[in-house]
């Protein structure tokens, strides 16, 4: 048996080997150097060096326009996924309650067909419809409503919002749902012989026994809104930034390898962080209303 | 179903702003005017024209196919082998070893994109079309794993436990057995993966030095008022194509759970 076992295990890791090496060379192996790189001095042209420093995490505390960004990107992603998450609620709701079993992957795959189409695209549609005389300022122009351009899109943070919730909504959807899926229907069912409403039921049953999903919905908003680029990038020709703009500004522009790998490690404890507590808050809401 | 005339409606409405955005392409591609606006001004195909007339665009489209092609075949190798072992496999560590494979779902794309290049260029490499199929093999993997995953849970061990029985080595039953039950979810695996190389902008944008690819291209001419048609009718292209892989990919992945004699639990990741 013990033999086995090891047969196993070797069979097992030979396996894993070529992933695991790959990732390893191409995402540890980076990410350690990053962590490296943050604590070195940094010279010009993207050279780092001794000695060791911890200015480049003091200057992030220091200067007022690093902690504004960090804040901004927080607090835009933060908005963009409660937004994202409420709407996708009573939509998988539907979907797992109220549509047949047989239609279910069709509307599924309704809903996540816009997520397969180029996201550059989708975001970049928006600058079409709220830009600069795109179609909301052109169409109310013509139809003599407007004498001047909106302009929606240069609205900086509520721009920003409206454009990520829209393209980060069916990634909401999935995880939500297969909760909801799991959840025994029979229990509803006794929760209304037992004479719950419908609504108590909901609130006491259906509503906790799916949190697991929206955590999982959180997260996988949370996430990649916050690193979001692109967005920010366009909205109002790049003056709002968030923390990928910054980052880039650091490496890429500003050639700062050192401080802009502190800004890439902050970041990243940051969004570990904040996704760690809103797992807790989740999980407290969930056993709160018990 | 007609129970919750509400829940139904609010559905309907979140579909609308989900997908308002896409109508918009084929009403515009086929607009014939440079102004991007409603009331609309009758059929053309002039913008279909001019993206076929595009040098450059030709260009971009080639390096994302040649990109899109590599990934997805790369990733979906290292998808079997990271599945099989997770699925067939006992072994120690193995969370943490597929925490570091799946990584990149939860890690912010710019984060992963920027430590890359940061090594990249310190090691004094150039960057090219090479540079951006190894970052996103990274960011592809995952969705290959996922799928992948599922499809060798779905299989029967039984069915490998008995051909071994009856004489076939390891290999040929990987190879007999196991590889044509799972051909579904490579399949699907395959698509899904190509799809999202095509459609990625971040790495192609930072790890190809201004290389010529498809979304890196779409994003800049999207800066030019007078280029917005054309865009809208490549848009439209991309959307039916994009929706045809996906439909084929569900329908090998519902071939493949129907095959191995599963029950479907939903689509995609």
């Amino acid at each position: 048996m013990a033999q086995t076992n090891s047969s196993e295990a070797k069979s097992g890791w030979l396996l894993i080997s070529p992933p695991a090496i790959y990732a390893g060379l191409l995402l540890a192996a980076p990410l350690a150097t990053v962590v490296i790189y943050s604590v070195l001095t940094g010279g010009s042209g993207g050279s780092v060096g001794l000695p060791v420093t911890a200015e480049n995490y003091a200057a992030i505390v220091e200067k007022p326009i690093y902690g504004a960004i960090l804040w901004r990107s927080l607090y835009i992603s933060l908005l963009v996924t409660l937004v994202t998450v409420v709407l996708a609620y009573p939509v998988a709701y539907f979907v797992s309650f109220h549509v047949k079993p047989v239609r279910k992957s069709l509307w599924l795959f309704m809903i996540t067909i816009p997520f397969w189409t180029s996201y550059i695209i989708r975001v970049s549609l928006w600058f079409v419809i709220l830009g600069y005389d795109g179609i909301v300022d052109q169409t109310l122009i013509s139809l003599g409503i407007l004498d001047h351009q909106l302009n929606i899109a240069s609205y900086g943070v509520p721009a920003i919002i409206i454009i990520l919730a829209h393209a980060y909504a069916p990634f909401a959807v999935l995880p939500i749902f297969v909760s909801l899926e799991k959840v025994d229907r029979s229990l509803l069912e006794a929760g209304q012989d037992l004479g719950e409403s419908r609504w108590m039921t909901f609130l006491r049953v259906t509503l906790p026994l799916s949190i697991p999903g929206v955590i999982a919905a959180v997260l996988i908003v949370f996430i990649p809104t916050v690193g979001d680029y692109v967005t920010p990038k366009l909205v109002g020709d790049g003056k709002v930034p968030m923390i990928a703009n910054l980052i880039e500004t650091q490496l890429l522009k500003l050639r700062d390898f050192a401080q802009g790998s502190a800004l890439a490690v902050v970041s990243m404890v940051m969004v570990g962080l904040v996704s760690v507590v809103l797992v807790m808050v989740s999980k407290r809401m969930a056993g709160g209303s018990k | 179903m007609s129970k919750a005339p509400i829940l139904k409606t609010f559905t309907l409405l979140y579909l609308a702003f989900l997908y308002a955005p896409i109508l918009l392409l084929p009403i515009f591609a086929f607009n014939d005017s440079k102004v991007v606006a409603f009331p609309l001004q009758g059929l053309t195909l002039q913008w279909f024209r001019e993206l076929f007339a595009d040098q450059n665009l030709q260009i971009a489209l080639k390096n994302s196919l040649i990109i899109a092609l590599s990934v997805s075949t790369l990733s979906t190798i290292l998808g079997i082998f990271a599945a099989r072992s997770s699925v067939r496999y006992k072994w120690k560590g193995k969370g943490p070893v597929l925490g570091l494979i799946m990584l990149p779902l939860v890690l912010p794309e710019m984060i992963a994109a920027m430590a890359l290049l940061v090594v990249l260029l310190s090691l004094g490499i150039q960057l090219s079309l090479f540079t951006i199929i190894l970052g996103q093999v990274l960011i592809c993997t995952p969705f290959a794993v996922a799928i992948l995953t599922s499809a060798f849970q779905s299989l029967d061990r039984s069915l490998e436990e008995a051909s071994m029985d009856l004489g076939e080595t390891q290999m040929s039953t990987f190879r007999l057995i196991v590889l044509p039950l799972v051909m579904p979810g490579i399949l699907a695996s395959f698509l899904i993966t190509f799809t999202i190389s095509f459609d990625e902008f971040i790495i192609a944008n930072f790890l190809g030095s201004g290389k010529p690819v498809l979304s890196v291209y779409i994003f800049g001419q999207f800066r030019f008022p007078a280029k917005v048609p054309a865009m809208l009718a490549l848009g439209t292209i991309l959307v039916v194509f994009s929706i045809c892989l996906l439909a084929i990919a569900e329908y090998f992945r519902r071939r493949g759970i129907a095959r191995t004699g599963g029950k479907d639990s939903g689509g995609f990741l």
